[in-house]
């Protein structure tokens, strides 16, 4: 695979620099955008294979573009990036359909490797991301309504477990004598049913955290 | 008839000037200079043209009153029906009050408010007919008398007392509807079978037709007045408590936010205080924003936090803290905490990693937590017996207390501290 075509989108100008820098040599950013209405038009135009996207922004935020994107039958892939840590946001911005959750703090590494993944179609969880993930399918003692997406197998537990333990994907693999794809699926598998799960458990969840 | 006789230019001028204030307005002005002159505080009795329902007198004489115009129409109304002097009194000062004047084309009148008061003039007329009470009866006379006065007296109050009276009433009839309901219940049952024992109940009934129409009438002038009061007073509300939050926040950012930028500043030589100072910061307002306000000595999911602060404070090493489920402290949890706290130390001390991971999870049985960096790792069985760290102040206090402890390490690979916790209760 050669170099993934990215697109920052990111109200703050200092911080869309910042990570072009940061960014290694395998990526090439082929623009930016600065808030909704700019970022729907421009991933129109040049249809980027990742799309960086902050989840606060002026004019609806992250989940507004994804709603907009996305609903218009868009194949483009999101990765969260956010300073937010709210249940609510990270939750929010993977049910809209982002592919990943990672938070501003990620070293350039990392990000890369991040984006890298999402280009190629896995997901990426953050420590935090699994935490509230097995918080919210947890949570609840409510009867799951439709059992193949509402609730987690024991082995996707094992890996969500170990990403919040701060395990990278080479060392769970390692760890549960399995391959990295395995993983991998593992991980497409929960992001799917985050987003597919149609329990209001999980929004619920995730707005409770912030009002309590 | 735009300007009644005997009223000169200069006075027209006057009066329009002191009405266009409004009564308020008149007040105040009035209160703030009392050496103005006699003339000014003798308001010419004027009709204004927007907000009229007829003429614009019942109007007019409010605003002379500082009155509401709804207690002078209710008293034409009310005065009309009685003996007709009403209406012979706003005959006669439509005719002798000059109109205001009005730019441009003349506002439409409100038609509901109109048939409102029509209906309640009907209604009046038809009650008294019944009881027999019209053209003068002395029967009707205190009635009308106190009602206008407690119309004028409600108008008198001031707006929060009025607003106290509203509050009570009206809150207390939400609060208890079920109550509200079936005492009215009970009064028009009672009622009924009162006049029912009397063999009266077929004579009364036009009366009640009627009655229920001057309820109607009422309620369809008073609504859209109570309605705005009630809105008026949601607004005031919602704008108090953003007023609150509003200073909460500023009292926040000055307190911990500016003071941080401030120590950054003068700090700002030393790389590792300033990146601890920044941390610090960081974590203090994402609690703030996003956490659940916990009490650090009651809940584990909090204890971890707060110790995993404290120690990141303490050594200027990044601990990042996952939390799943949560559950109350007991005396052996806190002292996994202990443990917890050593296992961070030793991490942020020795290890050599820039940052420490730190999972802790509550399950219905038991509570794990995972302290994890990715440092240079050591040879466990190296380990002298006598160092405290790990053997004492981590396994030896999980096991007094009836845990367990799991040291994983590999020399380059970094050092992971399992500590599980069985829970009694469930």
């Amino acid at each position: 695979m050669g170099n993934v075509r990215v697109l920052i989108v990111d109200d703050h100008r200092l911080f869309r620099s910042g990570v072009r820098a940061e960014l290694g040599e395998s990526i090439e950013v082929i623009g930016e955008a600065e808030d909704v209405e700019s970022a729907v038009k421009t991933i129109a135009e040049l249809q980027p294979d990742v799309v960086l996207l902050d989840v606060h922004m002026p004019g609806g935020g992250g989940q507004e573009v994804l709603r907009r994107v996305l609903g218009s039958g868009s194949q483009v892939r999101f990765l969260a990036l956010s300073v937010s840590d709210a249940a609510e946001d990270v939750i929010g911005v993977i049910r809209g359909g982002a592919r990943g959750y990672v938070t501003k703090t990620i070293s350039g590494r990392e990000l890369t490797d991040a984006i890298r993944r999402v280009a190629e179609g896995d997901a990426v969880f953050s420590p935090r991301l699994a935490g509230f993930v097995l918080d919210a399918f947890a949570s609840t003692e409510a009867p799951p309504i439709d059992p193949e997406l509402d609730s987690l197998t024991q082995r996707e537990r094992e890996v969500l477990r170990l990403i919040a333990r701060g395990y990278a994907y080479k060392e769970i693999a390692k760890e549960l004598f399995i391959s990295v794809k395995t993983v991998e699926t593992h991980v497409s598998s929960v992001l799917r049913k985050l987003q597919l799960s149609n329990r209001h458990e999980l929004s619920r969840w995730a707005t409770a955290r912030r009002l309590v | 008839m735009r300007r009644a006789a005997g009223t000169c230019d200069d006075d027209g001028v006057m009066a329009d000037r002191q009405t266009s204030r409004g009564p308020a307005a008149d007040k105040t002005s009035n209160d703030a200079a009392p050496a103005t002159s006699e003339g000014t505080d003798l308001l010419r009795l004027i009709r204004p043209v927007e907000g009229r329902l007829v003429a614009g007198v019942a109007q007019g004489v409010a605003d002379q009153l500082r009155l509401d115009p709804v207690v002078l129409r209710l008293a034409f109304v009310l005065l009309t029906v009685l003996d007709g002097i009403g209406a012979v009194a706003y005959a006669a000062l439509w005719m002798f009050t000059p109109r205001a004047p009005y730019e441009g084309r003349d506002p439409g009148r409100d038609w509901s408010q109109i048939a409102a008061y029509g209906a309640i003039a009907l209604a009046l007329m038809a009650l008294g007919w019944l009881t027999g009470a019209s053209a003068g009866g002395i029967g009707a006379w205190p009635i009308a008398v106190g009602g206008i006065g407690s119309l004028i007296l409600w108008q008198q109050a001031d707006p929060d007392r009025r607003r106290r009276w509203m509050d009570s009433t009206v809150g207390q009839a939400r609060k208890s509807w079920v109550r509200t309901i079936a005492g009215l219940v009970l009064v028009v049952v009672g009622a009924i079978g009162f006049l029912a024992l009397n063999d009266e109940l077929g004579k009364a009934q036009p009366g009640f037709v009627f009655t229920l129409v001057v309820v109607g009438g009422v309620a369809l002038i008073a609504a859209p007045w109570l309605a705005g009061l009630w809105k008026e007073l949601q607004r005031e509300r919602r704008e108090r408590i953003r007023q609150e939050e509003r200073a909460e926040f500023a009292a926040h950012v000055h307190d911990s936010v500016l003071h941080t930028l401030t120590l950054i500043q003068r700090n700002a030589h030393d790389s590792r205080e300033v990146m601890r100072l920044a941390r610090s910061q960081e974590r203090e307002l994402r609690n703030w924003l996003y956490q659940p306000k916990q009490d650090a000595d009651a809940s584990v999911a909090a204890a971890v936090r707060r110790v995993a602060a404290e120690e990141e404070d303490a050594h200027g090493v990044p601990i990042e803290v996952v939390c799943v489920g949560d559950c109350p402290l007991t005396p052996e949890l806190s002292a996994m905490m202990q443990a917890a706290r050593q296992a961070m130390v030793n991490a942020a001390k020795y290890s050599g990693s820039s940052v420490v991971s730190v999972y802790a999870e509550v399950e219905p049985g038991e509570v794990t937590v995972f302290v994890r960096d990715r440092g240079v790792g050591f040879d466990m069985s190296e380990v002298p017996e006598d160092r405290m760290g790990i053997r004492q102040s981590i396994i030896g206090r999980m096991e007094r207390n009836g845990g367990s402890a799991r040291v994983r390490t590999e020399l380059g690979e970094g050092t992971e501290v399992m500590l599980t916790m069985k829970l009694e209760s469930s």
